[in-house]
């Protein structure tokens, strides 16, 4: 069987960054359960913070110039998406949703998506939920139910105050959405796939 | 091979002086910019269509009407004309006029536009923009090749014994180039109809444009036209010159870094290495223009945008000049080495004339 690639979004800032150590904490949590299960994991990170300029470039030009390409394709190419953002003012970064604003349209659509985020204190959590979600929900990317945040707090007692437990069950909501997966969704290659002329034509043909 | 000039006609202040010229500055430069470039030995000039500020050409035909009047020998074309929110009966007609004034030298290019608020000002729906331009074309060719029409489609008021005037030039229809940076459709279009593609080869790296001529090439010669290879391929590019390669760094970084299109965003060095934009020696532009082949395969037009971004008159007829007189004579030598000889030369009027004239000869008249 062919290895599961995961995707590992991660828009952290810092280094070392809170939001890829979570991200990290959840793509071994899915890797673990994956390897478990008899499958063999590629993990790809993709640190946003390395592609700065080269998002901004591309919001100004319109194209994605290196090394940003590669990136993209890891991302729309893998199996599965482990997304983590910081939260800033009330929301994802700018960067994180840049970096989602230069994917061609369609390219996460029915990706397994696992949403992840940072913030100084619990009090930010609901952004996962109040704005991740709706972003991954437009882009039609199959989002689990359980989106894990990380506040500073959690780093020192992630047994008492159930971040484990929090990553433990987005990694088995992924897993098992990995596993049931029949064969990895093929998105439609616009040059591949031509809509034959003729058709272009008969479509606008009046009744 | 043609090799020729394209303009965007975009009113911009020179960054360097903070001037900007009037629209009537504007628009007798591209006069002067067209008219230089057929006194320097180039096949074509083309401008853009635009319906909003800070662009002047409106008025396309209008504009090659006047130059027709004061050129002799170079081909007039558009980059582009909109297929999407122009009435196509309009452009049969405006292409038609300009075909007879012009003796001929006249060819379109059609495209979808990339303004979205223009749709809706001429009263069309932006999401229809592919099926526009597939609806108004498949009009516009039986316009031109049917003395008299019926029709009704989607987008457009029906005709009933409808004849469009005046009819193409000797009963034949200008050459037909379809632009498309992105849409497999409209490369899908080119190649069934056995028209020119396009690819302006500007603002995206060459990987892109190869994709989107391969699919031309590949579905022409699945619609029998002829081999991938003899499909009829133009490629936009830009390029500024010196004789001195940090010369032209020096003088053209202020413009590209204040460039409405791609200012405020990469360096001059990451676009030059990611695009075709060559700023250098004239040496360097014929290096770079002869590696379009190495992806492109032997293609038929190639047009050069140098008037862009705020740069003054004078130098942009430097640049024609440098074009005209260093870079074309030696792309023609290089570019006609190891071309097939089955590879055609972009048609013509006279061309299609003596096709249609063969075609005629071979078919027995109808008693």
């Amino acid at each position: 069987m062919e290895a599961i690639t995961l995707a590992v979004v991660s828009a952290g800032l810092s280094q070392p960054s809170s939001t890829r150590l979570l991200a990290d904490r959840l793509a071994e949590a899915v890797a673990d359960r994956l390897t478990r299960a008899g499958r063999e994991v590629r993990i790809e990170h993709v640190e946003l913070r390395e592609l700065a300029h080269p998002i901004a470039d591309n919001l100004v030009t319109g194209f994605p110039g290196e090394p940003l390409p590669h990136a993209i394709d890891t991302v729309t190419g893998a199996d599965a998406v482990i997304a983590v953002s910081p939260i800033f003012s009330a929301s994802y970064s700018g960067l994180f949703k840049s970096f989602f604003d230069v994917l061609e349209q369609g390219a996460l659509a029915g990706k397994p998506a696992l949403l992840g985020a940072t913030g100084g204190t619990a009090r930010h959590s609901l952004a996962l939920d109040h704005a991740l979600r709706p972003l991954f929900a437009y882009l039609r990317a199959a989002v689990v139910p359980s989106a894990v945040f990380a506040a500073s707090e959690d780093w020192a007692s992630a047994e008492q105050n159930g971040l484990r437990l929090h990553i433990d069950r987005a990694a088995d909501e992924l897993v098992a959405v990995l596993l049931q997966q029949p064969a990895r969704l093929r998105r439609p290659d616009a040059f591949a796939d031509v809509v034959p002329f003729e058709q272009q034509l008969a479509a606008l043909r009046l009744p | 091979m043609q090799f020729g000039i394209l303009t965007v006609g975009d009113v911009t202040p020179d960054p360097t002086t903070g001037r900007t010229p009037s629209e009537r500055e504007r628009i007798k430069a591209m006069v002067a910019i067209a008219e230089k470039a057929e006194e320097v030995g180039l096949d074509v000039f083309a401008t853009g269509e635009h319906h909003n500020p800070p662009f002047v050409p409106s008025s396309p035909t209008t504009m090659l009407g006047w130059i027709a009047a004061r050129t002799e020998r170079i081909i007039l074309s558009t980059s582009t004309t909109l297929i999407t929110t122009n009435d196509p009966v309009k452009i049969a007609e405006d292409f038609a006029m300009l075909q007879h004034l012009a003796d001929g030298r006249v060819d379109v290019m059609l495209g979808r536009g990339n303004t979205g608020p223009v749709y809706p000002w001429f009263g069309k729906d932006i999401r229809d923009g592919i099926s526009l331009a597939v609806e108004n074309y498949a009009l516009l060719r039986r316009l031109w090749r049917e003395d008299v029409v019926d029709w009704e489609g989607r987008f457009r008021t029906p005709l009933q014994s409808f004849t469009s005037t005046p009819r193409p030039l000797d009963g034949v229809p200008p050459f037909v180039w379809h632009g498309s940076i992105r849409s497999p459709e409209i490369a899908e279009q080119a190649a069934y109809y056995g028209d020119g593609f396009f690819h302006n080869n500007i603002f995206w790296p060459k990987d892109h444009t190869e994709r989107m001529i391969d699919l031309y090439r590949t579905r022409y010669a699945h619609y029998g036209h002829g081999t991938p290879e003899q499909a009829i391929v133009g490629l936009g590019g830009q390029v500024f010159m010196r004789r001195n390669s940090k010369d032209a760094v020096r003088e053209f970084r202020p413009y590209f870094d204040n460039a409405p299109v791609y200012g405020h965003g990469p360096s001059l060095e990451e676009f030059t290495a990611q695009t075709p934009l060559t700023v250098g020696t004239p040496e360097q532009v014929i290096e770079k223009t002869l590696s379009f082949r190495d992806y492109a395969g032997d293609y038929q037009r190639q047009l050069f945008l140098v008037d862009h971004a705020g740069l003054p008159l004078k130098t942009v007829l430097e640049q024609i000049d440098l074009l005209g007189e260093e870079v074309v004579p030696v792309l023609r030598h290089e570019f006609a080495k190891n071309r097939p000889a089955d590879v055609p030369d972009a048609p013509t009027h006279a061309s299609l004339l003596s096709a249609a004239e063969v075609t005629a000869q071979a078919e027995p008249a109808q008693s």
